[in-house]
Protein backbone atom coordinates (compact mmCIF):
# COMPACT_ATOMS: atom_id res chain seq x y z
CA UNK A 1 0.00 0.00 0.00
CA UNK A 2 2.61 2.52 0.67
CA UNK A 3 2.85 4.59 -2.75
CA UNK A 4 5.32 7.05 -3.78
CA UNK A 5 3.10 9.42 -4.15
CA UNK A 6 2.16 12.23 -1.44
CA UNK A 7 -0.73 11.47 0.67
CA UNK A 8 -2.07 15.08 0.47
CA UNK A 9 -1.34 17.60 -2.13
CA UNK A 10 -2.97 21.13 -2.48
CA UNK A 11 -1.42 23.04 -4.92
CA UNK A 12 -2.23 26.66 -5.19
CA UNK A 13 -5.33 26.93 -3.15
CA UNK A 14 -7.17 30.18 -2.75
CA UNK A 15 -10.69 30.20 -0.49
CA UNK A 16 -12.75 33.09 0.72
CA UNK A 17 -16.08 33.99 2.60
CA UNK A 18 -17.60 36.84 0.94
CA UNK A 19 -14.24 39.53 0.85
CA UNK A 20 -12.35 37.60 3.73
CA UNK A 21 -9.85 35.52 2.82
CA UNK A 22 -9.27 32.83 4.26
CA UNK A 23 -6.77 30.22 2.62
CA UNK A 24 -4.84 32.52 0.00
CA UNK A 25 -2.73 30.93 -2.55
CA UNK A 26 -1.72 27.43 -0.63
CA UNK A 27 0.30 24.84 -1.71
CA UNK A 28 1.73 21.70 0.30
CA UNK A 29 2.56 18.15 0.47
CA UNK A 30 1.86 15.56 3.21
CA UNK A 31 4.02 12.44 2.85
CA UNK A 32 2.62 9.20 3.47
CA UNK A 33 3.05 7.63 6.75
CA UNK A 34 4.31 10.55 8.42
CA UNK A 35 2.60 13.00 10.93
CA UNK A 36 2.05 16.54 9.91
CA UNK A 37 1.55 19.64 11.20
CA UNK A 38 -0.33 22.94 9.91
CA UNK A 39 0.91 25.05 12.73
CA UNK A 40 -0.55 28.66 12.81
CA UNK A 41 -2.67 31.19 14.83
CA UNK A 42 -6.16 30.98 15.05
CA UNK A 43 -7.93 32.52 11.92
CA UNK A 44 -4.95 31.63 10.36
CA UNK A 45 -6.89 29.18 7.58
CA UNK A 46 -5.91 25.67 9.27
CA UNK A 47 -9.62 23.95 9.45
CA UNK A 48 -10.38 25.68 6.25
CA UNK A 49 -7.65 23.94 4.37
CA UNK A 50 -8.76 20.74 6.23
CA UNK A 51 -12.46 20.61 5.58
CA UNK A 52 -11.43 21.19 1.90
CA UNK A 53 -8.88 18.08 1.82
CA UNK A 54 -12.22 16.33 3.92
CA UNK A 55 -14.16 16.89 0.78
CA UNK A 56 -16.82 19.89 2.76
CA UNK A 57 -15.83 22.71 0.70
CA UNK A 58 -15.16 23.37 -2.91
CA UNK A 59 -11.24 24.91 -3.49
CA UNK A 60 -12.23 28.46 -5.51
CA UNK A 61 -9.37 27.63 -7.01
CA UNK A 62 -6.15 25.83 -7.28
CA UNK A 63 -6.78 21.73 -6.79
CA UNK A 64 -6.10 19.34 -3.81
CA UNK A 65 -5.46 15.70 -4.46
CA UNK A 66 -6.14 13.71 -1.10
CA UNK A 67 -4.62 9.76 -1.46
CA UNK A 68 -4.44 10.66 -5.07
CA UNK A 69 -8.22 11.40 -5.26
CA UNK A 70 -10.05 14.76 -5.21
CA UNK A 71 -12.26 14.44 -2.36
CA UNK A 72 -15.42 15.94 -4.09
CA UNK A 73 -15.57 14.37 -7.19
CA UNK A 74 -14.14 10.78 -5.45
CA UNK A 75 -15.98 11.21 -2.32
CA UNK A 76 -17.40 8.11 -2.34
CA UNK A 77 -14.27 6.53 -2.68
CA UNK A 78 -12.02 8.54 -0.44
CA UNK A 79 -14.29 8.59 2.95
CA UNK A 80 -14.06 5.30 3.68
CA UNK A 81 -10.68 5.82 3.35
CA UNK A 82 -10.24 8.93 6.18
CA UNK A 83 -11.10 9.58 9.65
CA UNK A 84 -11.76 13.14 10.95
CA UNK A 85 -11.58 14.62 14.03
CA UNK A 86 -13.45 17.73 14.45
CA UNK A 87 -13.03 20.79 15.95
CA UNK A 88 -15.98 20.51 18.22
CA UNK A 89 -19.28 18.40 17.94
CA UNK A 90 -20.43 15.92 16.08
CA UNK A 91 -22.03 13.74 18.44
CA UNK A 92 -25.90 14.19 19.61
CA UNK A 93 -26.29 15.46 22.88
CA UNK A 94 -28.20 12.67 24.09
CA UNK A 95 -26.51 10.37 22.31
CA UNK A 96 -24.00 7.89 25.14
CA UNK A 97 -20.37 7.79 24.50
CA UNK A 98 -19.36 4.66 23.95
CA UNK A 99 -22.94 4.34 21.71
CA UNK A 100 -21.80 6.79 19.49
CA UNK A 101 -18.11 4.98 18.95
CA UNK A 102 -19.93 1.60 18.85
CA UNK A 103 -22.61 3.51 16.07
CA UNK A 104 -19.35 4.79 13.80
CA UNK A 105 -17.78 1.62 14.33
CA UNK A 106 -20.67 -0.22 12.48
CA UNK A 107 -20.10 1.85 9.81
CA UNK A 108 -16.47 0.49 8.75
CA UNK A 109 -15.69 -3.01 7.51
CA UNK A 110 -12.91 -4.20 9.70
CA UNK A 111 -13.09 -1.48 12.58
CA UNK A 112 -10.60 -1.53 15.61
CA UNK A 113 -11.78 -3.13 19.11
CA UNK A 114 -14.02 -0.25 20.53
CA UNK A 115 -13.26 -1.53 23.92
CA UNK A 116 -9.49 -1.15 23.51
CA UNK A 117 -9.97 2.33 22.39
CA UNK A 118 -12.14 3.19 25.25
CA UNK A 119 -9.52 1.64 27.62
CA UNK A 120 -6.76 3.33 25.98
CA UNK A 121 -8.28 6.82 25.78
CA UNK A 122 -9.63 6.69 29.38
CA UNK A 123 -13.57 6.78 27.80
CA UNK A 124 -15.04 3.82 30.26
CA UNK A 125 -15.85 6.08 33.23
CA UNK A 126 -17.86 8.28 30.98
CA UNK A 127 -18.97 5.43 28.66
CA UNK A 128 -22.54 5.68 29.42
CA UNK A 129 -22.63 9.75 29.35
CA UNK A 130 -24.67 11.50 27.25
CA UNK A 131 -22.29 12.99 24.82
CA UNK A 132 -23.69 16.65 25.91
CA UNK A 133 -22.73 16.28 29.56
CA UNK A 134 -18.82 14.63 29.09
CA UNK A 135 -16.18 17.88 29.81
CA UNK A 136 -14.11 19.08 26.59
CA UNK A 137 -11.46 16.57 27.27
CA UNK A 138 -13.66 13.63 27.05
CA UNK A 139 -14.91 15.27 24.35
CA UNK A 140 -11.81 15.40 22.59
CA UNK A 141 -10.68 12.20 23.16
CA UNK A 142 -14.29 10.80 21.57
CA UNK A 143 -13.56 12.01 18.45
CA UNK A 144 -10.25 10.57 18.42
CA UNK A 145 -11.32 7.64 18.76
CA UNK A 146 -14.15 8.22 16.43
CA UNK A 147 -11.21 9.29 13.84
CA UNK A 148 -9.27 5.94 14.47
CA UNK A 149 -11.99 3.45 14.66
CA UNK A 150 -12.61 2.55 10.98
CA UNK A 151 -8.98 1.92 10.37
CA UNK A 152 -8.30 4.87 7.81
CA UNK A 153 -5.04 5.13 5.98
CA UNK A 154 -4.98 8.87 6.92
CA UNK A 155 -6.61 11.33 9.41
CA UNK A 156 -7.21 14.44 9.69
CA UNK A 157 -7.02 15.91 13.70
CA UNK A 158 -8.22 19.47 13.93
CA UNK A 159 -6.71 20.40 17.14
CA UNK A 160 -6.82 17.04 18.53
CA UNK A 161 -5.68 17.94 22.37
CA UNK A 162 -7.90 21.71 22.73
CA UNK A 163 -9.34 21.44 26.20
CA UNK A 164 -7.60 18.67 27.48
CA UNK A 165 -5.61 18.22 30.59
CA UNK A 166 -1.57 17.51 30.66
CA UNK A 167 -2.09 13.72 30.95
CA UNK A 168 -4.75 13.15 28.33
CA UNK A 169 -2.79 15.24 25.94
CA UNK A 170 0.14 13.14 26.85
CA UNK A 171 -1.66 9.86 25.83
CA UNK A 172 -3.12 11.22 22.92
CA UNK A 173 0.27 12.25 21.36
CA UNK A 174 1.28 8.66 22.44
CA UNK A 175 -1.36 7.44 20.69
CA UNK A 176 -0.87 9.52 17.51
CA UNK A 177 2.78 8.40 17.36
CA UNK A 178 1.81 4.87 17.79
CA UNK A 179 -0.62 5.55 14.83
CA UNK A 180 2.15 6.70 12.89
CA UNK A 181 4.27 3.63 13.80
CA UNK A 182 1.42 1.65 12.09
CA UNK A 183 1.74 3.18 8.88
CA UNK A 184 -1.05 5.80 9.22
CA UNK A 185 -0.27 9.08 7.62
CA UNK A 186 -2.08 12.01 10.53
CA UNK A 187 -2.76 15.25 9.10
CA UNK A 188 -3.37 17.62 12.73
CA UNK A 189 -3.85 21.29 13.13
CA UNK A 190 -2.45 22.69 16.01
CA UNK A 191 -1.43 26.48 17.54
CA UNK A 192 0.41 24.94 20.17
CA UNK A 193 4.45 25.04 19.09
CA UNK A 194 5.14 22.54 21.53
CA UNK A 195 1.94 19.92 20.25
CA UNK A 196 3.99 20.73 16.81
CA UNK A 197 7.75 20.16 18.15
CA UNK A 198 6.93 17.11 19.64
CA UNK A 199 4.39 15.07 17.43
CA UNK A 200 5.37 16.14 13.42
CA UNK A 201 7.97 14.99 11.59
CA UNK A 202 6.95 17.96 9.23
CA UNK A 203 5.38 21.32 9.89
CA UNK A 204 3.73 24.05 8.16
CA UNK A 205 3.33 27.09 9.39
CA UNK A 206 0.64 29.00 7.83
CA UNK A 207 -0.54 32.59 8.56
CA UNK A 208 -3.42 34.76 7.15
CA UNK A 209 -4.22 31.51 4.43
CA UNK A 210 -0.30 31.47 3.44
CA UNK A 211 2.36 29.10 4.25
CA UNK A 212 4.86 30.91 5.42
CA UNK A 213 7.84 28.32 6.38
CA UNK A 214 7.60 24.14 6.04
CA UNK A 215 10.45 21.89 7.31
CA UNK A 216 10.98 19.29 10.04
CA UNK A 217 10.91 21.07 13.81
CA UNK A 218 15.05 20.40 13.71
CA UNK A 219 15.51 22.50 10.35
CA UNK A 220 12.90 25.04 11.63
CA UNK A 221 14.94 25.76 14.55
CA UNK A 222 17.99 25.11 13.92
CA UNK A 223 20.12 28.45 12.73
CA UNK A 224 17.79 31.69 12.73
CA UNK A 225 19.36 35.29 13.92
CA UNK A 226 18.11 35.29 17.28
CA UNK A 227 18.72 33.19 20.66
CA UNK A 228 17.44 33.49 23.99
CA UNK A 229 20.08 33.64 26.92
CA UNK A 230 18.85 32.84 30.51
CA UNK A 231 21.03 34.73 33.04
CA UNK A 232 20.84 34.05 36.88
CA UNK A 233 22.91 35.53 39.47
CA UNK A 234 24.13 35.13 43.00
CA UNK A 235 22.73 38.17 44.52
CA UNK A 236 20.49 41.19 43.17
CA UNK A 237 21.37 43.06 39.90
CA UNK A 238 22.27 46.42 40.90
CA UNK A 239 19.67 49.15 39.68
CA UNK A 240 19.50 50.04 36.05
CA UNK A 241 20.77 46.73 35.48
CA UNK A 242 19.00 45.89 32.31
CA UNK A 243 19.65 49.44 30.46
CA UNK A 244 23.11 48.45 31.33
CA UNK A 245 23.25 45.14 29.82
CA UNK A 246 21.68 46.01 26.81
CA UNK A 247 23.94 49.16 25.95
CA UNK A 248 27.15 46.85 26.44
CA UNK A 249 25.13 43.96 24.29
CA UNK A 250 23.79 46.47 21.10
CA UNK A 251 20.93 48.01 20.22
CA UNK A 252 19.54 44.70 18.63
CA UNK A 253 18.91 43.05 21.78
CA UNK A 254 16.28 42.57 24.38
CA UNK A 255 16.97 42.49 27.84
CA UNK A 256 14.18 41.81 30.08
CA UNK A 257 14.32 41.04 34.21
CA UNK A 258 12.34 38.47 35.45
CA UNK A 259 13.19 39.59 39.61
CA UNK A 260 15.91 40.69 41.17
CA UNK A 261 17.96 37.96 40.10
CA UNK A 262 17.32 36.68 36.70
CA UNK A 263 17.15 38.30 33.41
CA UNK A 264 15.67 36.91 29.64
CA UNK A 265 18.46 38.20 27.16
CA UNK A 266 16.82 37.86 23.15
CA UNK A 267 19.25 38.86 20.87
CA UNK A 268 21.69 37.86 18.02
CA UNK A 269 22.90 34.01 18.81
CA UNK A 270 26.46 34.76 18.61
CA UNK A 271 29.01 33.09 20.43
CA UNK A 272 30.32 36.88 21.41
CA UNK A 273 27.36 37.30 23.14
CA UNK A 274 27.36 34.95 25.64
CA UNK A 275 31.09 35.91 26.33
CA UNK A 276 30.08 39.90 27.29
CA UNK A 277 27.12 38.89 29.10
CA UNK A 278 29.68 36.74 31.40
CA UNK A 279 32.49 40.30 31.47
CA UNK A 280 29.29 42.68 32.60
CA UNK A 281 28.66 40.09 35.46
CA UNK A 282 32.21 40.60 36.23
CA UNK A 283 32.56 44.17 36.12
CA UNK A 284 28.82 44.63 37.74
CA UNK A 285 29.95 42.38 40.94
CA UNK A 286 27.44 39.34 40.31
CA UNK A 287 28.51 35.68 39.90
CA UNK A 288 26.00 33.93 37.35
CA UNK A 289 24.47 31.12 38.70
CA UNK A 290 23.06 30.17 35.03
CA UNK A 291 24.26 30.93 31.77
CA UNK A 292 22.10 29.27 29.14
CA UNK A 293 21.81 29.92 25.78
CA UNK A 294 17.95 28.59 25.18
CA UNK A 295 17.35 26.88 22.04
CA UNK A 296 15.38 28.73 19.45
CA UNK A 297 11.64 27.65 19.84
CA UNK A 298 8.79 27.57 16.73
CA UNK A 299 7.69 30.86 19.00
CA UNK A 300 10.88 32.52 17.62
CA UNK A 301 10.74 31.49 14.26
CA UNK A 302 6.95 32.71 14.01
CA UNK A 303 7.95 35.72 15.81
CA UNK A 304 10.47 36.32 13.34
CA UNK A 305 8.41 35.48 10.29
CA UNK A 306 5.48 37.70 11.44
CA UNK A 307 6.28 40.03 13.76
CA UNK A 308 3.36 39.00 15.93
CA UNK A 309 3.48 35.59 18.94
CA UNK A 310 1.46 32.71 17.56
CA UNK A 311 -0.44 31.98 20.74
CA UNK A 312 -1.83 35.89 20.19
CA UNK A 313 -4.98 34.83 18.29
CA UNK A 314 -5.27 37.77 15.71
CA UNK A 315 -8.66 38.99 14.16
CA UNK A 316 -10.43 35.52 12.48
CA UNK A 317 -10.08 35.99 8.32
CA UNK A 318 -8.64 39.31 8.28
CA UNK A 319 -10.15 41.29 5.56
CA UNK A 320 -7.82 41.58 2.38
CA UNK A 321 -8.78 44.72 0.06
CA UNK A 322 -5.37 44.34 -1.93
CA UNK A 323 -3.81 41.11 -1.95
CA UNK A 324 0.00 41.94 -2.26
CA UNK A 325 0.18 39.02 -4.77
CA UNK A 326 -2.33 39.48 -7.73
CA UNK A 327 -1.91 35.79 -8.66
CA UNK A 328 -3.00 34.42 -5.70
CA UNK A 329 -5.48 37.48 -5.18
CA UNK A 330 -9.14 37.34 -4.17
CA UNK A 331 -11.80 35.82 -6.06
CA UNK A 332 -14.47 36.91 -7.69
CA UNK B 1 -15.35 -7.88 12.17
CA UNK B 2 -12.76 -9.12 10.93
CA UNK B 3 -8.61 -8.41 12.17
CA UNK B 4 -7.12 -8.85 9.04
CA UNK B 5 -3.71 -9.49 10.42
CA UNK B 6 -3.68 -6.86 12.92
CA UNK B 7 -1.35 -8.17 14.84
CA UNK B 8 1.37 -8.69 12.46
CA UNK B 9 1.16 -5.06 10.97
CA UNK B 10 0.51 -3.46 14.50
CA UNK B 11 -2.99 -2.20 16.09
CA UNK B 12 -3.80 1.51 13.75
CA UNK B 13 -2.47 -0.70 10.72
CA UNK B 14 -4.88 0.71 8.36
CA UNK B 15 -7.62 -1.35 7.03
CA UNK B 16 -10.55 0.66 5.52
CA UNK B 17 -13.93 0.42 4.00
CA UNK B 18 -17.32 1.00 4.59
CA UNK B 19 -19.26 -2.01 6.18
CA UNK B 20 -21.86 -1.98 2.94
CA UNK B 21 -25.21 0.16 2.49
CA UNK B 22 -27.47 -2.09 3.84
CA UNK B 23 -25.45 -2.69 7.53
CA UNK B 24 -25.02 0.81 7.33
CA UNK B 25 -28.99 1.89 6.65
CA UNK B 26 -29.85 -0.36 9.21
CA UNK B 27 -27.14 0.99 12.03
CA UNK B 28 -28.53 4.19 11.16
CA UNK B 29 -31.63 3.60 11.79
CA UNK B 30 -31.20 1.54 15.10
CA UNK B 31 -29.35 4.47 16.02
CA UNK B 32 -31.99 6.99 15.39
CA UNK B 33 -35.16 5.31 16.21
CA UNK B 34 -33.41 4.64 19.79
CA UNK B 35 -32.45 8.34 20.12
CA UNK B 36 -36.37 9.46 19.27
CA UNK B 37 -37.96 7.26 21.60
CA UNK B 38 -35.42 8.14 24.26
CA UNK B 39 -35.98 11.51 23.73
CA UNK B 40 -39.12 12.23 26.52
CA UNK B 41 -40.64 15.43 24.55
CA UNK B 42 -40.69 12.98 21.53
CA UNK B 43 -42.72 10.63 23.10
CA UNK B 44 -45.30 13.36 24.69
CA UNK B 45 -45.76 14.42 21.31
CA UNK B 46 -46.19 10.66 19.56
CA UNK B 47 -47.62 8.98 22.42
CA UNK B 48 -49.35 11.18 24.98
CA UNK B 49 -51.07 13.87 23.42
CA UNK B 50 -53.02 11.87 20.82
CA UNK B 51 -54.40 9.17 23.49
CA UNK B 52 -55.34 13.06 25.49
CA UNK B 53 -56.88 14.02 22.03
CA UNK B 54 -58.54 10.42 21.94
CA UNK B 55 -59.53 10.13 25.18
CA UNK B 56 -60.82 13.95 25.65
CA UNK B 57 -62.75 13.73 22.45
CA UNK B 58 -64.67 10.66 23.35
CA UNK B 59 -65.56 11.88 26.53
CA UNK B 60 -66.75 15.17 25.56
CA UNK B 61 -68.86 13.55 22.68
CA UNK B 62 -70.19 11.41 25.49
CA UNK B 63 -71.24 13.89 27.53
CA UNK B 64 -72.70 16.15 24.65
CA UNK B 65 -74.42 13.00 24.02
CA UNK B 66 -73.49 13.61 20.03
CA UNK B 67 -72.51 11.21 17.08
CA UNK B 68 -70.77 12.54 14.15
CA UNK B 69 -72.64 11.81 10.67
CA UNK B 70 -74.37 8.30 12.36
CA UNK B 71 -71.03 7.11 13.36
CA UNK B 72 -70.22 6.94 17.19
CA UNK B 73 -67.47 9.05 17.93
CA UNK B 74 -64.76 6.92 18.90
CA UNK B 75 -64.88 5.85 15.38
CA UNK B 76 -64.47 8.67 13.98
CA UNK B 77 -61.73 10.21 16.14
CA UNK B 78 -59.96 7.30 15.96
CA UNK B 79 -58.50 7.80 12.16
CA UNK B 80 -57.94 11.20 13.29
CA UNK B 81 -56.10 10.87 16.10
CA UNK B 82 -53.92 8.21 13.92
CA UNK B 83 -52.94 11.06 11.56
CA UNK B 84 -52.04 13.03 14.12
CA UNK B 85 -49.80 10.67 15.57
CA UNK B 86 -48.64 10.19 12.04
CA UNK B 87 -48.36 14.42 11.54
CA UNK B 88 -46.22 14.84 15.13
CA UNK B 89 -43.74 12.38 14.06
CA UNK B 90 -42.81 12.82 10.26
CA UNK B 91 -43.12 16.05 10.75
CA UNK B 92 -42.27 17.73 14.31
CA UNK B 93 -39.94 15.40 15.73
CA UNK B 94 -38.19 14.96 11.84
CA UNK B 95 -37.61 18.60 12.05
CA UNK B 96 -36.57 18.97 15.79
CA UNK B 97 -34.37 16.23 15.55
CA UNK B 98 -32.43 17.15 12.00
CA UNK B 99 -32.29 21.01 13.12
CA UNK B 100 -30.08 19.87 16.02
CA UNK B 101 -28.36 17.08 14.26
CA UNK B 102 -27.47 20.04 11.82
CA UNK B 103 -26.14 22.48 14.53
CA UNK B 104 -24.31 19.85 16.45
CA UNK B 105 -22.36 18.62 13.54
CA UNK B 106 -23.81 15.11 13.10
CA UNK B 107 -24.45 15.10 9.94
CA UNK B 108 -21.17 16.87 9.33
CA UNK B 109 -19.27 14.14 11.23
CA UNK B 110 -21.43 11.44 9.28
CA UNK B 111 -20.74 12.94 5.94
CA UNK B 112 -17.06 12.23 6.32
CA UNK B 113 -18.30 8.71 7.46
CA UNK B 114 -18.69 5.99 4.64
CA UNK B 115 -22.34 6.39 5.13
CA UNK B 116 -23.18 8.49 2.03
CA UNK B 117 -26.26 11.00 1.84
CA UNK B 118 -28.81 9.19 0.49
CA UNK B 119 -28.00 6.03 2.96
CA UNK B 120 -28.56 8.54 5.68
CA UNK B 121 -31.85 9.80 4.15
CA UNK B 122 -32.99 5.85 4.08
CA UNK B 123 -31.75 5.43 7.49
CA UNK B 124 -33.72 8.60 9.14
CA UNK B 125 -37.14 7.33 7.10
CA UNK B 126 -36.83 3.58 7.91
CA UNK B 127 -36.14 4.81 11.99
CA UNK B 128 -39.55 6.79 11.42
CA UNK B 129 -41.14 4.21 9.76
CA UNK B 130 -40.32 2.21 13.10
CA UNK B 131 -41.54 4.88 15.61
CA UNK B 132 -44.77 5.56 13.40
CA UNK B 133 -45.52 1.75 13.33
CA UNK B 134 -44.99 1.53 17.55
CA UNK B 135 -46.86 4.70 17.91
CA UNK B 136 -50.02 3.18 15.98
CA UNK B 137 -50.02 -0.13 17.81
CA UNK B 138 -50.40 1.46 20.41
CA UNK B 139 -53.13 3.85 19.69
CA UNK B 140 -55.18 1.27 18.28
CA UNK B 141 -54.83 -0.85 21.46
CA UNK B 142 -56.62 2.29 23.24
CA UNK B 143 -58.78 3.12 20.56
CA UNK B 144 -59.97 -0.96 20.73
CA UNK B 145 -60.31 -0.17 24.56
CA UNK B 146 -62.70 2.26 24.20
CA UNK B 147 -64.89 0.22 21.75
CA UNK B 148 -63.40 1.53 18.31
CA UNK B 149 -64.73 -0.69 15.22
CA UNK B 150 -62.88 -0.43 11.88
CA UNK B 151 -65.53 -0.23 8.98
CA UNK B 152 -65.97 -3.78 8.26
CA UNK B 153 -67.28 -3.47 4.66
CA UNK B 154 -64.33 -4.19 2.72
CA UNK B 155 -60.97 -5.37 5.00
CA UNK B 156 -58.52 -5.51 2.52
CA UNK B 157 -59.72 -2.15 0.97
CA UNK B 158 -59.36 -0.77 4.31
CA UNK B 159 -55.70 -1.63 4.87
CA UNK B 160 -54.50 -0.64 2.11
CA UNK B 161 -56.02 2.81 2.55
CA UNK B 162 -54.37 3.07 5.77
CA UNK B 163 -51.50 1.97 4.21
CA UNK B 164 -51.29 4.32 1.70
CA UNK B 165 -52.62 7.19 3.83
CA UNK B 166 -49.62 6.52 5.98
CA UNK B 167 -47.22 6.14 3.61
CA UNK B 168 -47.36 9.02 1.84
CA UNK B 169 -48.73 11.27 4.85
CA UNK B 170 -45.42 10.27 6.53
CA UNK B 171 -43.33 11.21 3.28
CA UNK B 172 -45.33 14.59 2.75
CA UNK B 173 -44.17 15.54 6.24
CA UNK B 174 -41.00 14.22 6.40
CA UNK B 175 -39.51 16.19 3.70
CA UNK B 176 -41.59 19.45 5.06
CA UNK B 177 -39.69 18.42 8.16
CA UNK B 178 -36.58 18.49 6.26
CA UNK B 179 -37.32 21.50 4.66
CA UNK B 180 -38.01 23.59 7.46
CA UNK B 181 -34.77 22.16 9.27
CA UNK B 182 -32.68 22.36 6.66
CA UNK B 183 -33.21 25.99 5.79
CA UNK B 184 -33.45 27.51 9.88
CA UNK B 185 -31.77 27.58 12.94
CA UNK B 186 -31.87 24.88 15.17
CA UNK B 187 -34.07 27.08 18.00
CA UNK B 188 -36.10 28.43 14.65
CA UNK B 189 -36.97 25.14 13.56
CA UNK B 190 -37.69 23.54 17.33
CA UNK B 191 -40.58 26.81 17.38
CA UNK B 192 -41.49 26.49 14.09
CA UNK B 193 -41.88 23.03 14.42
CA UNK B 194 -44.12 22.80 17.56
CA UNK B 195 -46.15 26.09 16.00
CA UNK B 196 -46.91 24.29 12.94
CA UNK B 197 -48.18 21.43 15.03
CA UNK B 198 -50.66 23.04 17.07
CA UNK B 199 -52.06 25.34 14.12
CA UNK B 200 -52.58 21.92 12.09
CA UNK B 201 -53.86 20.15 15.46
CA UNK B 202 -56.52 22.50 15.71
CA UNK B 203 -57.58 23.86 12.69
CA UNK B 204 -55.48 21.72 9.94
CA UNK B 205 -58.49 19.23 9.74
CA UNK B 206 -56.81 16.09 10.87
CA UNK B 207 -58.78 14.98 14.10
CA UNK B 208 -61.90 16.39 13.21
CA UNK B 209 -63.44 16.16 9.12
CA UNK B 210 -62.88 18.83 7.05
CA UNK B 211 -66.60 19.20 6.79
CA UNK B 212 -66.60 20.37 10.21
CA UNK B 213 -64.82 23.64 9.49
CA UNK B 214 -67.87 25.14 7.21
CA UNK B 215 -66.39 26.96 3.96
CA UNK B 216 -62.59 26.87 5.35
CA UNK B 217 -62.57 23.25 4.43
CA UNK B 218 -62.76 23.59 1.10
CA UNK B 219 -58.97 25.15 1.92
CA UNK B 220 -58.15 22.49 4.01
CA UNK B 221 -58.87 19.46 2.33
CA UNK B 222 -55.55 20.82 0.12
CA UNK B 223 -53.33 20.70 3.42
CA UNK B 224 -51.43 17.76 4.27
CA UNK B 225 -52.69 17.61 7.08
CA UNK B 226 -56.78 17.91 5.33
CA UNK B 227 -55.72 15.25 3.14
CA UNK B 228 -54.29 12.75 5.50
CA UNK B 229 -57.01 13.12 7.72
CA UNK B 230 -59.30 12.52 5.48
CA UNK B 231 -57.79 10.12 3.82
CA UNK B 232 -57.29 7.95 7.23
CA UNK B 233 -60.86 8.83 7.72
CA UNK B 234 -61.93 7.48 4.06
CA UNK B 235 -59.95 4.01 4.54
CA UNK B 236 -60.73 3.16 8.61
CA UNK B 237 -64.69 4.48 8.38
CA UNK B 238 -65.95 3.98 5.09
CA UNK B 239 -63.32 1.37 3.88
CA UNK B 240 -62.65 3.52 0.69
CA UNK B 241 -59.48 4.68 -0.86
CA UNK B 242 -59.66 8.86 -1.22
CA UNK B 243 -57.55 9.10 -4.26
CA UNK B 244 -57.89 13.11 -3.80
CA UNK B 245 -56.28 13.05 -0.95
CA UNK B 246 -54.06 10.72 -1.38
CA UNK B 247 -52.70 12.55 -4.77
CA UNK B 248 -52.52 15.38 -2.68
CA UNK B 249 -49.84 14.16 -0.01
CA UNK B 250 -48.11 12.54 -2.97
CA UNK B 251 -48.05 16.53 -4.66
CA UNK B 252 -47.13 18.30 -1.28
CA UNK B 253 -44.07 14.91 -0.30
CA UNK B 254 -42.76 15.71 -4.16
CA UNK B 255 -42.62 19.08 -3.76
CA UNK B 256 -41.47 19.15 -0.26
CA UNK B 257 -38.33 16.96 -1.40
CA UNK B 258 -37.74 18.81 -4.36
CA UNK B 259 -37.78 21.70 -2.37
CA UNK B 260 -35.55 20.32 0.27
CA UNK B 261 -32.90 18.51 -2.24
CA UNK B 262 -32.53 22.31 -3.22
CA UNK B 263 -32.90 24.26 0.13
CA UNK B 264 -30.92 21.87 2.67
CA UNK B 265 -27.69 22.65 3.77
CA UNK B 266 -25.50 20.55 5.58
CA UNK B 267 -23.89 22.39 8.30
Amino acid sequence: MPSASPAVEIDGLVMAYGDKVAVDGLSLEVARGSITAVLGPNGAGKTTTLETCEGYRVPQRGTVRVLGLDPRRDRADLLPRIGVMLQSGGAWSGVRAVEMLEHMSSLHAHPLDTGMLVDRLGLADCGRTPYRRLSGGQKQRLGLAIALVGRPELVFVDEPTAGMDPQARRTTWEMLEEVRADGVTVVLTTHHMDEAEHLADRIHIIDRGTLIASGTPAELTRGGRSATIRLVVNRPFPDGAPESLRAELGPLTEVRQLDEVSMLIHGPADASTLGRVSRWCETHGVLPQTLTLGQRTLEDVFLELTGRELDTPHDVLLPRPAPPNSAAGTPS
Amino acid sequence: MSTVDSRATGTFAPAPGGSGLRRMVLAQARMEARLLLRNGEQLLLAIVIPVIVLLGGVAAAGRLGSTFEGHAPVDLLTPGVLALAVMSTSFTSVAIATGFERRYGVIKLLGSSPLPRHGLLLGKVLALLVVVALQLVVLVGVALALGWEPSPADPPRTVLGLVLAVGLGTAAFASLGLLVAGALRAEATLALANLVYLLLMVGGGVVLPTSAYGTAGGVIQWLPSGALGEAMRSALVHASIDGRSLLVLATWALVGALLTAKTFRWE
